[in-house]
């Protein structure tokens, strides 16, 4: 628990230190999902019908870029192989940083995302469902990229590799989330697919620790 | 009192074989020279003997048992300074210091880390994020963190780089502290320090 308490406070006061950093993928996010409209046209049963996907999608892309620097600046600055030396488990201080990037990416987006909704004209129980599956979903999408990132960390075009990495694992994430919305915004119900991401979530919880850990032992050796 | 041994170590690096059978032990108050030419293998034997590499060969004693480098007691013991010695360039050289310490579980008061801090010559720049810090006082960060922690083993990657003749004297007086309490280190370097090696291992002859 120690351990999980210094790497979240640490990460978070260094996004604190650089906002524009962790602003940057939120407003990335609210771009993209406001070009859409524009784009498509303000036709507003297509809007409505393609809006849970789109916006989705947006979280998935802005989840993505802001992975690089999740663990690989400490592992240029040697602050990783510290952390890795500390008598705190691995686990816990791995967990800490999950956390803290999901503070500061997934939480904001789950919380903007009825404001996008409302460019897509989605009705307030779709809205409310789309965030909840959000708030399932993204911390799914920093545990999977935790993972993701810590299998590149060293690797040559360790960006792009992150991106074909992590992209098809997010894949469940985006079917039954979008899923839960549109099943929300058809009439039917949300609830099989939000315990699904619910599911995911637990059993991601669980399975993605050790093997990120495993991983960054790989990338120290 | 405690010794560290290190008994037949070898390690390759890809294809490439660093060393091998390497044996040393190294008892309180003494000091391990680590030498060798550039790519013999000084930094892979430190971080083999931090639990950072894992090693081809060979194993690691402690007390005459055979250690875990996953052993949360032996970590606790063990301080290593790498090449990159871990400082978070947005971050004070206050608060490097303090999530350092922290890491480590090693608890301070403010007044001990500003106490240290002046001592290795940062009180005036203690404020400033360590990006405009220059390298040579980045490195008295870490100097600062072997002042305040305890850990009786010292694993020191060239902790002279960088450092000015001020800083080379300051560490040395560090290392002296620390070798009459009882502490033990293994310093890969290539300068002459001034309490004179007990011990030296050179790699790569």
């Amino acid at each position: 628990m120690k351990g999980f308490r210094w790497a979240y406070a640490r990460d978070l006061r260094l996004a604190w230190r650089h906002p524009g950093e962790s602003l940057l993928v939120v407003v990335f996010f609210a771009i993209v999902a406001s070009l859409f409209p524009l784009g498509v046209g303000a036709e507003p049963q297509v809007l409505a019908r393609i809006g849970p996907g789109v916006i989705w999608v947006c979280a998935l892309l802005a989840a993505l870029l802001s992975l690089p620097s999740m663990l690989f600046a400490d592992y240029l600055d040697g602050s990783l192989e510290q952390m890795a030396l500390s008598p705190y488990p691995m686990a816990s201080w791995l967990a800490g940083k999950v956390a803290a990037h999901w503070t500061v990416t997934g939480l904001p987006l789950t919380l903007l995302s009825p404001l996008l909704g409302l460019e897509y004209g989605l009705e307030t129980d779709t809205e409310a469902v789309l965030a909840a599956g959000l708030l399932l979903g993204t911390p799914m999408l920093s545990l999977l990229g935790a993972a993701c990132s810590a299998l590149t960390l060293g690797a040559r075009g360790a960006g792009t590799l992150l991106a074909l990495l992590a992209l098809p694992l997010f894949v469940p994430v985006l079917i039954f989330g979008a899923g839960a919305a549109e099943a929300q915004a058809s009439g039917l119900s949300p609830q099989a697919a939000l315990s699904l991401l619910g599911a995911g979530l637990i059993f991601a919880g669980l399975a993605v620790p050790p093997a990120a850990c495993e991983a960054i032992r790989i990338a120290l050796d | 009192m405690s010794a560290l041994e290190v008994r037949g170590l070898a390690c390759a690096r890809g294809d490439v074989r660093l060393f091998r059978d390497v044996s040393f032990a190294a008892v309180p108050g003494e000091w391990i020279a680590l030498t060798g030419a550039n790519g013999s293998g000084k930094t892979t034997l430190l971080r083999c003997v931090a639990g950072l590499v894992r090693p081809e060969a060979g194993e690691l004693l402690w007390d005459g048992r055979p250690a875990h480098a996953r052993d949360a007691p032996l970590r606790e013991r063990a301080i290593f300074v790498g090449h990159a010695p871990g400082v978070k360039d947005d971050l004070t050289a206050g608060e490097n210091l303090r999530d350092a310490l922290t890491l480590r579980g090693v608890v301070c008061g403010a007044n001990a880390m500003d106490e240290a801090l002046a001592h290795v010559g940062l009180s005036t720049r203690r404020r400033l994020a360590a990006r405009r810090l220059s390298a040579g006082q980045r490195r008295r960060i870490a100097l600062a963190r072997l002042w305040l922690d305890p850990a009786p083993v010292w694993l020191l990657d060239e902790p002279l780089a960088a450092l000015d003749a001020g800083g080379e004297k300051l560490f040395t007086a560090l290392l002296e502290r620390h070798l009459a309490r009882g502490g033990l280190a293994i310093i890969a370097t290539h300068h002459a320090l001034v309490p004179g090696a007990d011990r030296e291992v050179r790699l790569g002859s």
